[in-house]
């Protein structure tokens, strides 16, 4: 297989950040001119590795259960007993989308106490409009010969929507849960302000010390997750579509 | 058999089927005609129950179509959908293997059968499997499209515009593919077009719709002698009809005994080929053979002309 320059462009930043997790002290020649007052270059108050890792894990429960509930709820609002749900299940959904993400923690954590609880609820509403959204679309726009020849070979409802629709509808889908994993990997950083373990910690350290070095390291683990989770996402996006010829071979 | 009997369906207050019966015979073409819009489609999917009707009985086999779930009965019912319907995300296999899954087959037998149905319609199984939709051409992803519905071996088939969108060519083929299916499976086909030339060819009998209602179901033979309306004599074309008349008997009936110089025919040329090509190569008699090229008599122009004439009501 003939790896093309973007591809081996992934690789490289992929393997600079396993490096930089695993090894961050290697890093410190390049962090070293961002310190003032021989203040620590490399984030000393815990392992990079580990609140990577419970950043990810806290995007990932979050976005998984936006993911279910919002498919979930598409789906039921585009049968026809559902139909009727659809203007309430939007506008609720909505709601999510226009609080910030700020003031969702702030009102969770009278609630349910600090730590990640109140980030996970605050990421799991924040998540949820896009994939419904997508969902929707994906659900309403399928081409109609194809979901009539659906019901004329016999499929039941359930069968249609597992073996048609929902198949149809996954690049949509999908093009929804990645905005959403983005938005959330961003977002979860603010969880930090109410004691859960993300990167976040990194850049708010960072910031209490006027350490411009940590607010770099964070931002950048952040930022680089962000992109490649994007990227692998499109990527896969862009294989269905193309399996089922709807973009062009190129 | 299928029994349609007063079937009627409205949407709001536009009555698009009106009170429609027929009774199509087992192992026969029908084929409904009509403008667009007479409610053909509809016609025929209230036979599946993909609409279901306002008033009136559908029978299959002497069985009400509502004595089974929709989705079972239309397992039990081939459909080609106007405009094909194959699903893009699965192979060509997969789509036509769709029909015996649900019914519960196993592998090997779905496997050859859609091996089978791939041969029939000459498309090879190893190369064209594995295909996705899209890698068909229209005139192949059509074919599909009638393999598919033909998968379960039903015995009654519906085809909606099955040839709609094909060129001359590969419309005559289709056609003549679709007649030795026919023959073969001894399937009932139900087949909707716009072309009076297509029904004629293809149906033991036609139904002539026009704005909801059925204006004439007949023999080709009788439609052409006999329309019941102006809009049937319209929809035949007066200027065609001695010709379409001609296209409904092989050579064979109208063969004379004497012989004749020149190319001969076979006795299954349809009389307006015979015809035709006697007044292309401006010839006053054609020699007739058989199947196994024997010369059985000869065709002439005095002859055909008298068969084309309107036959006595
Ligand atoms: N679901 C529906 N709701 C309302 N009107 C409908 C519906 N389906 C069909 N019609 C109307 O019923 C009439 C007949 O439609 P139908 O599809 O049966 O026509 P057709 O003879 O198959 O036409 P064509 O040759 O263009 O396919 C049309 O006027 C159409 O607008
Ligand atoms: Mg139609």
């Amino acid at each position: 297989m003939k790896l093309r320059l973007p591809a081996i462009v992934r690789i490289g930043i992929l393997v600079l950040l396993v490096v930089f997790l695993a090894r961050p002290e290697w890093f410190e020649p390049v962090f070293r001119p961002l310190t003032q007052n021989n203040a620590p270059v490399i984030y000393n108050q815990g392992s990079l590795l580990n609140l990577t890792l419970l950043h990810l894990r806290t995007v990932a429960i979050a976005t998984a259960g936006a993911t279910i509930v919002a498919i979930a709820l598409a789906i039921l609002v585009t049968r026809p007993f559902g139909a009727e749900f659809l203007p309430l299940s939007r506008s609720l959904v909505n709601i999510g989308q226009t609080f910030p993400p700020v003031a969702v923690l702030a009102l969770a954590v009278p609630a349910v106490g600090f730590g990640e609880k109140p980030t996970l609820i605050a990421l799991f509403l924040y998540g949820l409009l896009p994939i419904f959204e997508n969902a929707l679309t994906g659900l309403t726009t399928l081409p109609p010969t194809v979901t009539d020849a659906a019901r004329g070979v016999g499929m039941t409802g359930w069968q249609r929507l597992v073996k048609v629709e929902l198949p149809l509808a996954m690049p949509v889908i999908l093009a929804g849960i990645r905005l959403s994993v983005t938005i959330n990997l961003a977002t979860a950083t603010i969880g930090s302000t109410v004691a859960a373990k993300t990167l976040g910690e990194v850049i708010i350290a960072g910031l209490q010390s006027n350490n411009l070095s940590f607010v770099l390291q964070g931002g950048l683990i952040v930022g680089v997750l962000a992109v490649m989770i994007y990227d692998g996402l499109s990527a896969m996006e862009r294989f269905i579509s193309r399996r089922m010829g709807l973009l062009q071979q190129g | 058999m299928i029994e349609i009997e007063n079937i009627t369906k409205r949407y709001g207050a536009a009555t698009v089927v009106n009170d429609v019966s027929l009774v199509v015979q087992p192992r026969t073409i029908t084929v409904i005609v009509g403008t667009s819009g007479s409610g053909k489609t509809t016609l025929m999917r209230m036979i599946n129950r993909l609409v279901e009707p306002t008033a009136g009985v559908i029978r299959l086999d002497g069985e009400d179509n509502r004595t089974l779930p929709g989705y079972e009965l239309r397992r039990r019912i081939g459909y080609a959908i106007q405009g094909h319907g194959l699903f893009p995300h699965r192979t060509v296999a997969q789509n036509i293997a769709v029909v015996p899954e649900l019914l519960g087959w196993d592998k090997a037998r779905t496997d050859a059968r859609v091996s089978e149905l791939l041969s029939l319609f000459q498309l090879d199984p190893e190369t064209f499997g594995p295909r996705y939709p899209h890698e068909l051409s229209g005139g192949q992803q059509q074919r599909i499209g009638v393999a598919r519905a033909l998968a379960a071996e039903p015995n009654v088939l519906l085809m909606d515009e099955p040839f709609g969108a094909l060129d001359p060519v590969i419309r005559s083929k289709a056609q003549e593919d679709l007649l030795a299916i026919q023959k073969r499976f001894g399937t009932t086909i139900i087949l909707v077009t716009h072309d009076m030339e297509e029904a004629i060819h293809l149906g033991h009998k036609i139904a002539v719709m026009d704005g909801g209602n059925l204006l004439q179901y007949a023999t080709p033979a009788e439609i052409l002698a006999n329309p019941a309306t102006d809009f049937v004599a319209t929809l035949v074309g007066t200027g065609d009809r001695p010709f379409r008349f001609l296209s409904l008997s092989p050579a064979g009936d109208a063969v004379e005994p004497g012989t004749a110089e020149g190319e001969a025919i076979p006795a299954s040329a349809t009389q307006r080929d015979a015809l035709a090509e006697l007044l292309w190569s401006g010839r006053p008699a054609l020699p007739v053979v058989n199947e196994a090229g024997k010369a059985i008599g000869r065709v002439t122009v005095d002859g055909l002309v008298k068969r084309a004439s309107r036959p006595a009501a």
